[in-house]
């Protein structure tokens, strides 16, 4: 069995890209599948869940079920568009830093433990704040051009432990030049790092997006699952008991936000083999009379098939 | 020493940029403040205030940016953050000054709080690995991936809405006069509590899984095993041994994840109306009050600054790596 299934067979990433897959086919069907427009007023004011609105409805009668589905793609869009910049970025600098040494290496590895010292989400809001329309693509790239300094320092890190090795010394000394032993040598070697930068930095875009359409910076015509709270705390959503308009859109989030993790948890063990074998294994283990100790790492070999 | 000079350049040159970033933003963006301001107020604010908010903002072209960038910097090292619109003319480092303690009274309990419990579990967790205790960990992801916010809103429908055990806005009885009396500082326990109570929840699980993380990582090392081969009881291998080294990058990472945990902190004083610095910003975005806007960052940051200079300060203190370096 090679690598590459290994990573599918794990539970954990399995139950994450399931429920990826599920948010992923809800923001390309969204407007089709969903019951109603929901931007359209009903007489069903403040209704909750029945069988006609599954997850009830708002102050003007507007269906929440809709407002969820339609808003599936505002965040993944957002999400997606903040990730690959982000990363694109980090993996310019990291690579650039970790590569070249020397003074590169400090002003760039300086540059980028500023941007993770200075709090992103005042930052974020400042700029978002003063620009004449923050729809979702602008504040993607806000949020890409500044969130990419974590992926950049892992990176860097990554870089600076593969330059020296023995086979890009190889391919260093046949002569290669220097974009080709980056691109061919370092970089695929690189693949499970950026993989979890990236998944990362969607986790965080998704939740800064949320955050500045709850406080009201994206427009609120735009619907996303930030829109809905936004609308449900500025009507005393909390206050009336109208618990179907917040919980929905929370439990959404978080769990797009726990399906990224559980692949990123899938990435670290491929990364760190130490956590791989113990995890959340525990019961398969015991199951077949494998107590981990302290100081050991059971090494599992499942049986071929 | 070498270690905490080199930090405490990286610091002044983090703060310069800070500052400087602050300076360039309502430069530097497509169409400034200024036509933001009149786009969003849509024909509210007659089209020929324009220049005089342009004077206001400190955007009158007539000056070089060189020279826009000198003056600004002598106002800063003075204090002057500028005026706010929405209080006006009271200046805005006023406000943020009034503001700050609370924030910082926040952030800083509920954080060292999340930080102590956190480790604590994470400490349990690595060293139990494969065992009924790694059941926990899904909930951790769980928290991890929760906006904050939305915490804070559930935390309110049920402790103070439904339960009606905790005030859901405020930070102390409006009824009293701030002072220095235990009835004063009971209410502000009584109002900071559900607030402080998110921020732990959401800010924990991150803690958890880092500290679960490297203590599996750490015991597999070999003092540990000598540890264990000495016959020392588990406890002491578990806390003196294995716990206290991977415990560092804990410290390390508090640093980094400062800033997370703030901006998150700011998000629940807009939830719970909570009178520091995160609540001033949100009027201030809501009003679009520039001035105080960028006051606000500017004070977030180097708070934020401040607290991870004490951070390295901590680890060089803990980490005699640190101290042997410049040897």
């Amino acid at each position: 069995m090679n690598n590459q299934l290994m990573f599918l067979r794990n539970g954990k990433v399995t139950a994450g890209l399931v429920i990826l897959g599920f948010f992923t086919l809800l923001a390309l069907l969204g407007p089709w599948v969903a019951p109603y427009d929901p931007n359209q007023v009903s007489d069903a004011l403040l209704s909750p869940p029945s069988a006609a609105h599954w997850l009830g409805t708002d102050h003007t009668g507007r269906d929440i079920l809709s407002q969820l589905v339609v808003g599936t793609r505002g965040v993944l869009v957002v999400g997606l568009v903040a990730g690959v910049s982000a990363t694109v970025v980090g993996v310019l600098v990291g690579v650039t830093a970790g590569f070249v040494g020397g003074v590169g290496d400090e002003s760039l590895s300086a540059l980028s433990n500023m941007f993770l010292v200075i709090p992103q989400l005042p930052l974020i809001i400042l700029i978002a704040a003063q620009l004449p329309s923050a729809g979702g693509l602008t504040v993607a790239l806000v949020i890409g051009a500044t969130g990419w300094a974590w992926g950049a320092r892992v990176l860097r890190a990554q870089t600076l432990s593969l330059r020296k090795r023995d086979f890009v010394e190889a391919a260093r000394a046949n002569g290669e030049r220097t974009w080709r032993l980056v691109l061919v040598e370092v970089m695929p070697n690189l693949t499970a790092v950026i993989a979890s930068g990236f998944v990362g930095t969607v986790t965080f875009a998704v939740l800064s997006q949320v955050t500045l359409s709850f406080i009201g910076i994206t427009p609120v015509s735009e619907w996303n699952w930030g829109t809905i709270l936004f609308w449900a705390q500025n009507n005393l959503a909390l206050q009336r008991g109208a618990w179907w308009w917040f919980v929905p859109a929370g439990a959404c989030i978080a769990l797009l936000g726990m399906a990224l993790t559980l692949v990123n948890f899938g990435i670290d063990e491929i990364v760190n083999p130490r956590l791989r074998s113990t995890g959340l294994h525990a019961r398969s283990l015991r199951r077949r009379g494998i107590r981990p100790r302290v100081g050991f790492t059971p090494v599992v070999r499942e049986a071929r098939s | 020493m070498r270690f905490l000079l080199r930090r405490v350049v990286f610091y002044a040159l983090t703060a310069w940029a800070a500052i400087t970033i602050n300076f360039f933003i309502p430069r530097m963006l497509p169409g400034d403040p200024v036509t933001a301001l009149l786009g969003r107020m849509q024909g509210r604010i007659d089209s020929r205030a324009e220049n005089s908010l342009r004077v206001l903002f400190g955007l009158d072209q007539d000056t070089s940016l060189w020279q826009q960038y000198v003056d600004y910097w002598g106002l800063l090292l003075r204090g002057d953050l500028g005026l706010s619109f929405t209080h006006f003319p009271t200046p805005v480092a006023d406000i943020v000054s009034q503001s700050l303690p609370w924030t910082v009274g926040l952030v800083g309990v509920a954080t060292v709080i999340a930080f102590v419990i956190g480790s604590l579990i994470g400490t349990f967790l690595g060293w139990r690995r494969g065992t009924w205790a790694d059941g926990l960990l899904p909930a951790a992801t769980f928290f991890q991936a929760v906006p904050y916010f939305w915490l804070g809103l559930i935390t309110i429908a049920v402790f103070s809405v439904n339960l009606g055990w905790f005030p859901s806005s405020g930070s102390y009885d409006r009824g009293m006069v701030p002072a220095f009396t235990g009835e004063f500082i009971g209410s502000v326990v009584y109002y900071g509590f559900l607030p402080a109570l998110t921020v732990v929840l959401s800010s924990v699980a991150g803690w958890v899984l880092g500290m679960r993380n490297m203590m599996v990582t750490v015991s597999s090392e070999d003092y540990v095993t000598v540890a264990h081969a000495k016959g020392l009881p588990e406890r002491q291998v578990m806390f003196g041994y294995a716990a206290r080294n991977a415990v560092l990058p804990q410290v390390s990472s508090f640093a980094l994840s400062l800033g997370f945990v703030v901006g998150g902190t700011l998000i629940m004083e807009m939830v719970f109306s909570y009178q520091g610095i995160g609540y001033t910003l949100f009027q201030a975005v809501s009003t679009h009050d520039y001035p105080l806007m960028q006051g606000c960052f500017l004070v977030i940051t180097l708070s934020v600054l401040v607290a991870n200079m004490v951070a390295d300060l901590a680890y060089a203190l803990l980490d005699p790596r640190t101290r042997t370096e410049d040897r």
